[in-house]
């Protein structure tokens, strides 16, 4: 027998060459199981199946339930996933025991839900978890027993977690493509039940302004309640499944190898084309959003123009900055001063007369802040500027300098962006503003990542002694990157001063810093893409979906917790990005590709 | 992913933009010419609309939920209809933010179909939403905002933030610094005083009224300071306040900062008296007068409506809502609709087939001309400035012998109101 | 890191030493100013007789009172950079679940005659609970969220921390509620007691003994046990540490443990003094207390202390002392700006904290 160049344990068996399978864990099923049900006694006590239950999604569904509904479903699936196969060892046949495990786990965490069911209906806690109220449990709707008394209530979330735990556990019998098209197709019904205020008006502003008739379709989608109709379900389903079958069709090149293959001169067109489309799609989009969809846009877009800053800080260069608002406030507060005629200033003049100072001051206030954290080490520069986010809210705020800013009450009477004698007053226009602000910054963002100064960064960022080592400027690098942060929040803040109108020190909180540095963590560092999608999604949906409004940083910091345990690199990283975090798992990779190769002894 | 290169791009976005901002909605036709600031047609059968925007969420939720309490029982009052046509509100949330009253004024003015708001709860929401709606012609009408940063300094100067179309039926705050100074200065015959306020708009506003109000009585402001909303330890604050042995010490702020001063009070010889601490509307909440060290202290706040049909309003607000009304301000919220409906009702033009036409710049005027509007709280006169209410403030005082909220609103020591001119 | 620059040479470097000089020049005007400041301002209030000796004093004792608060929660962030060099951002949750458990335990024994006829005995009790609770709390957190991310590049699990802090924020809101929490007066600390002509509230007295009987104890587990001898072998090189056969895991978890329990205490003080708790209690307490560890030394458990009392005692004294001598209005608005200010400052003067780091090697 030859030597094994893999470090199996075991000697090979006498039937064949690899290991028996290893099969589901059912004692993994029972933990994933109860920890499925504290996570629905969380959600139940805490008051969000109430809250979302007053969206309602499909016919009689509504967000609520299935908030309880999902559970199970999650601990089924992830119970009777079949543990990663090791090289070595055979390949489980999808069976019994998948269904097994799913079942088990979703037994389980009926088990607790029932019991914790049993207990609210019993005694009173209401003085202690005040969000557990009668409705849950003893009167109508009765939302976690789905409508019924407590006995047949209890069954009922016994058997159906338990069969709901099953059946995710046989979505793994299927084929991976198969498997993937039902979390498409329940994802696409799903985001078009969620999004219903969004894609009504998309729909009937488009027949506003374009004259197609798109408007009864969103009648044939949505009940007058909000909730999806059950043929639009269908259709959505039906539509989500063939378009799905069809790009993930066999023997179908992905879509970077078709365009690699397309000659030049037709790519150029196809690029033009895209470009000309995309101009149009964006023009028309604040006409047909309507000026509330519009604003919820131009808050996103606020946040992103900060985001991009931040992501040149955090992202590029490495220095963790927390107190980023700083810089935003800055922006705000000098804008406000040098156009409000209301302001200590109170010169009034236009905001593009406003800018190049905006611009000076948060390059000042960028090196104010860097130069006493030069020599700091990553994580007191941490604290260290989150203090100074601090210190600039409490300044703004002040008593002591209400002369210049205006203390507690602010400066009001911001004037608008004008473009000559045009006035950008509504939503809409501000759109327009707004996204070639935000086109400026990316453009800014991709020449600085590729320039000099740009790897003089990342060098930075991976290592700070052998790149100081190597020739680079640490002090030029570090108070380079805070002052170009600086000067992007900045302009967001200038943005956010003009949008208002007014501006007020309780605006520039640090709160604002977490979500701008949460948006470009969970979209992916030093990614554009990544960050345009997260401020999109982290910023404006909670304004779309106010159910969500009070438990907003409970799910915040869910995300956080989950996407640095298993995504650390963003949803749409950049690639380099996602080959450092994930470096053991490639080098792993290619050390079994090269064994593989080898061949076995 | 590729990065765009060329100028041409935000050249030709710029271009959309110009075109964008230039598009104008279409105005409204039909028979009945309306005036330049539009009008509301309302199809037969079809609703009348309201806007509402308050603090429904977050640590000020009790405020908004109690005038939307008070908007809601104005509307069943009436029947739920006005002019034979069903009354609608759509209920915003301010979030006592800036950023709120800008998002809750956009959602409502996408909407062409809004006669009027009533909001917002804080003064902070107020200042963009008063100027979205202007540029609409929309009438909104408060029944909790104070500030005089939103109407006038009741001098005839109009204030900053000053909008045509915005009204209110609650006090300004200029006259309850001035109740609040002549209570102490007359009545306590204090002569030194101290204030300290949180850092919000209001306590600011509030703090400085009053001491303004009190030098021009004559008495001496020994120090004027301030605390942040978060802290806890007050004692260094006190020590201040107590090293000028001040007479009265008003800090018109919130809880549980307000808890703090008050307790810890107690460890200060010069402060230990609590009647010399003065709070204003804010604390006259259940959760507050309980605290045993606040007996003694006197509160300023707008008053309690009296009369029979005031006490109608109470039964009918806790039989639909469950609860006695919660804040002070339910009451300002009714009348403010009442207000508006009357104002609807006088010009809104009907046909024969049942449409009504609302025509907006008619509405504001009519609303500016209101005088002796019967309300819960009062009677009504509207100023050029929006200024409508009947101000009436009340110093209570918290005793011993003072269980609940209700009975430490009722026990009036003194009753402001200004000299009408 | 580079501690001082090394020899410069060439034209690149050349260009170095031309900015350095004008980085350290800023950086001195800023000492400068700062000493001067803080000269005038406090010869102004001490010559105006603004506040008597028995003030100044009081203000001290108040300082000295709040910073033990600080110093107990300090002790946790500094043990667990010692250990992991990583910055437990919830830890402040961790002391605000303490406060909050405080207030429910409390709350239930202040309604059985248990509250009056032995308040000590009562408050003991509530301690344990609220210590337990706390130390279950922080090996959660370790186990959940913050293991998996053991060795990976520091951010990630700095980030982690701040989603692990809001998360039980607003769980805590969630459940049990966004309203202040009032603690059950206890009518034995109430009062204070005066010796030597100085004034010290009943209250502040039974946090400062309290505070420093469990930093002693602290002291002692770490210096004289084996699990303390543990801790700091694997303080100092925790690959070795395994290697000598300690677990490192099990380790691990008892620092969290024991720094969760002393936050859960100083949860508990916290509540009998302000008397007040509610779900954002614990955010500003948690950044002064990571201050107060970092200018102590981070690593440093005597640091932690000394940290802790000076961040408080800044926080009492500062406004009073200097902002009002400098004729600055409303001063104590300004009082974390002070704190703040105070972390800048030691940490250009002296970057390595007032006692020294005392932190595990850096991992190649």
């Amino acid at each position: 027998m030859a030597e094994p160049t893999v470090a199996v344990e075991a000697p090979v068996t006498a039937e064949g060459d690899l290991l028996p399978a290893r099969q589901v864990d059912l004692w993994r099923a029972v933990r994933l199981g109860l920890v499925g049900g504290l996570t629905a006694v969380f959600v139940s006590a805490n008051g969000m199946v109430e809250a979302f239950s007053e969206r309602a999604l499909l016919g009689r569904v509504t967000l609520g339930s299935l908030l309880l509904v999902a559970v199970p479903l999650l601990v089924g699936y992830l119970a009777g996933r079949p543990p990663p196969v090791l090289q070595g060892f055979a390949t489980p046949r999808p069976g019994r025991r998948n269904i097994a495990g799913g079942l088990l786990a979703g037994l389980l965490t009926g088990a607790v839900m029932a019991v914790f069911v049993t207990l609210i209906a019993t005694f009173d806690v209401r003085r202690v978890l005040l969000n557990v109220t009668p409705q849950l449990v003893r009167e109508d709707p009765r939302l976690l027993t789905f409508g019924l008394d407590l006995g047949a209530g209890l069954v009922l979330i016994l058997t159906l977690d338990a069969v709901l735990g099953a059946v995710a556990g046989t979505l793994h019998l299927l084929r991976e493509r198969w498997r993937r098209a039902v979390f498409v197709v329940a994802l696409w019904v799903l985001a078009v039940a969620m999004l219903q205020p969004f894609v009504v008006q998309v729909l009937r502003g488009i027949q506003a302004e374009l004259r197609i008739w798109t408007a009864p379709l969103a009648d044939f989608l949505y009940e007058p309640s909000g909730a999806l109709s059950v043929l639009g379900a269908v259709a959505v389903a039906a539509a989500a499944f063939v378009v799905h079958v069809l790009l993930t069709r066999e023997g179908r090149r992905p879509l970077r190898a078709r365009l690699s293959s397309v000659p030049d001169r037709s790519r150029r067109l196809l690029r033009l084309a895209v470009l000309a489309g995309l101009l149009f799609v964006l023009g028309l989009l604040p006409q047909v959003l309507g000026p509330f969809l519009s604003e919820v846009l131009n808050i996103a877009g606020i946040f992103l123009l900060m985001a991009l800053g931040l992501n040149l800080v955090v992202g590029v260069a490495g220095l963790l900055d927390l107190g980023y608002v700083a810089f935003f406030a800055v922006g705000a507060y000098v804008t406000a001063l040098l156009t409000s005629p209301q302001s200590s200033l109170g010169v009034g003049w236009i905001f593009w007369a406003a800018v190049p100072f905006v611009v000076a001051a948060a390059a000042v206030s960028g090196l104010v802040v860097g130069t006493p954290v030069l020599r700091m080490r990553g994580d007191y520069l941490a604290i260290v500027t989150l203090g100074f986010g601090e210190i600039a809210r409490l300044l703004f705020l002040s008593d002591w300098l209400k002369p210049t800013f205006g203390g507690a009450q602010g400066i009001i009477r911001v004037r608008d962006i004008t473009i000559g004698p045009i006035q950008i007053a509504d939503p809409q226009a501000f759109f327009y503003a707004i996204f070639c602000f935000v086109l400026l910054a990316t453009y800014v963002t991709y020449a600085l990542q590729d320039s000099r100064i740009g790897r003089a960064w990342m060098a930075m960022r991976e290592d700070e002694a052998v790149a100081e080592a190597m020739g680079v400027n640490i002090v030029a690098a570090k108070l380079s990157a805070f002052i170009a942060g600086a000067m992007l929040a900045g302009f967001g803040g200038a943005l956010f001063a003009t949008k208002i109108g007014s501006v007020f020190p309780h605006s520039f909180n640090v709160i604002v810093s977490i979500t701008v540095l949460v948006v470009i963590i969970v979209g992916g560092m030093a990614s554009v893409p990544g960050v345009v999608l997260a401020s999109f999604v982290l910023v404006g949906l909670p304004e779309l979906l106010r159910e969500f409004e009070e438990y907003r940083f409970l799910i915040y910091g869910a995300l956080l917790i989950f996407m640095m345990q298993q995504r650390p690199e963003g949803f749409i990283p950049s690639r380099r990005r996602a080959q450092e975090l994930h470096e053991e798992e490639v080098a792993q990779d290619a050390w079994l590709g090269e064994t593989s190769r080898a061949g076995p002894p | 992913m590729k990065r765009p290169t060329s100028l041409l791009v935000p050249a030709l976005v710029g271009a959309l933009a110009l075109l964008g901002a230039a598009c104008a909605p279409e105005e409204e036709g039909g028979g009945f010419t309306p005036g330049q600031l539009g009008a509301v047609t309302v199809a037969p059968d079809a609703p009348i609309k309201l806007g509402v925007i308050q603090a429904i969420s977050g640590d000020t939720a009790s405020l908004g939920q109690d005038q939307v309490r008070g908007v809601e029982l104005a509307i069943a009052d009436k029947g739920g209809k006005l002019l034979d046509h069903p009354v609608q509100h759509q209920v915003e949330d301010d979030l006592c933010k800036a950023e709120g009253g800008t998002t809750s004024g956009q959602k409502l003015v996408a909407d062409p179909q809004i006669v009027g708001v009533i909001g917002t709860s804080c003064s902070g929401a107020a200042v963009p939403a008063m100027e979205i709606f202007a540029g609409k012609g929309i009438t909104m009408i408060s029944g909790s905002n104070t500030s005089p940063t939103l109407t006038s300094d009741l001098k005839g100067n109009k204030a900053a933030a000053s909008q045509k179309g915005y009204f209110r039926t609650a006090h300004n705050d200029i006259v309850q610094g001035q109740a609040a100074a002549t209570f102490a200065f007359q009545k306590l015959g204090a002569k030194k005083a101290a204030t300290i306020h949180d850092g919000d708009p209001y306590t600011e506003g509030l703090a400085n009224a009053f001491g303004a109000s009190f030098k021009e009585l004559g008495g001496t402001v020994a120090l004027a300071t301030a605390i942040s909303k978060g802290d806890t330890d007050m004692r260094p604050v006190l020590t201040e306040v107590a090293a000028t042995k001040p007479d009265v010490v008003f800090f018109p702020i919130f809880q549980p900062e307000a808890d703090f001063i008050v307790k810890q009070a107690k460890d200060f010889p010069a402060l230990a008296d609590t009647k010399k601490l003065f709070g204003a509307d804010g604390l006259l909440s259940d959760t507050y007068i309980v605290i045993k060290q606040t007996e003694g202290m006197y509160f300023s706040g707008p008053a309690t409506p009296t009369g029979a049909s005031y006490q109608d309003f109470v039964g009918k607000y806790e039989q639909k809502n469950g609860e006695k009304p919660i804040q002070a301000f339910h009451a300002h919220a009714y009348d403010a609709t009442n207000m508006l409906f009357a104002a609807i009702e006088k010009v809104a033009v009907r046909e024969n087939d049942g449409t009504v036409h609302i025509d907006r710049q008619k509405l504001m005027d009519a609303l500016y001309a209101t005088k002796g509007f019967q309300g819960l709280t009062g009677t009504l006169s509207c100023d050029e400035f929006g200024d409508c209410a009947d101000p009436k403030i009340d110093i209570v005082q918290n005793t011993p012998t003072e269980k609940s909220l209700d009975q430490v609103r009722g026990n009036v020591l003194f009753t402001f109101e200004p000299e009408t001119s | 890191m580079a501690k001082s620059s090394p020899e410069p040479r060439g034209p690149i470097a050349a260009r170095r030493t031309f900015q350095l000089p004008i980085v350290d020049g800023f950086l001195w005007l800023v000492r400068i100013a700062a000493v001067l400041l803080l000269v005038v301002g406090a010869f102004n209030s001490l010559t105006s007789a603004r506040l008597s000796g028995q003030q100044w004093r009081d203000l001290v004792g108040f300082g000295i009172a709040q910073g033990s608060i600080y110093a107990l929660i300090a002790l946790g962030y500094t043990m667990v950079y010692g250990i992991l060099r990583f910055i437990n951002f919830a830890h402040g949750e961790v002391f605000m679940i303490g406060a909050m458990t405080g207030y429910y335990v409390s709350d239930g024994l202040s309604r059985t005659p248990l509250w009056e006829a032995q308040p000590f005995l009562s408050l003991f009790l509530v301690l344990i609970c609220c210590m337990t609770v706390s130390a279950l709390v922080a090996l959660l957190l370790e186990r959940v969220a913050y293991r998996p991310l053991r060795g990976l590049p520091r951010l990630l699990p700095f980030i982690t921390a701040i989603g692990a802090s809001f998360f039980l924020q607003y769980a805590v809101a969630t459940l049990f509620g966004t309203s202040v929490k009032a603690y059950p007066p206890v009518s034995a600390l109430s009062g204070a007691f005066t010796f030597l002509g100085f004034r010290i509230l009943k209250v502040h007295l039974l946090v400062i003994v309290a505070a420093l009987l469990m930093m002693a104890g602290l002291y002692l587990y770490v210096e004289k046990t084996k699990a303390g001898r543990a801790i700091r072998a694997v303080a100092e090189d925790p690959e070795i540490a395994r290697l000598m056969g300690l677990s490192v895991d099990r380790t691990i978890a008892r620092v969290f443990a024991v720094g969760g329990a002393l936050a859960g205490a100083a949860g508990l003080l916290f509540g009998l003094v302000f008397q007040n708790v509610h779900f954002l209690s614990g955010f500003l307490p948690g950044i002064k207390a990571f201050t107060a560890a970092v200018l102590g030394g981070i690593g440093n458990i005597p640091g932690a202390v000394v940290g802790g009392l000076l961040v408080g005692s800044v926080e009492s004294l500062g406004p009073s002392l200097v902002l009002v001598g400098l004729g600055i209005p409303s001063a104590h608005q300004l009082k974390d700006v002070v704190a703040f200010l105070v972390l800048v400052l030691v940490l250009i003067f002296r970057p390595t904290g007032l006692l020294g780091e005392r932190v595990s090697e850096e991992r190649a």
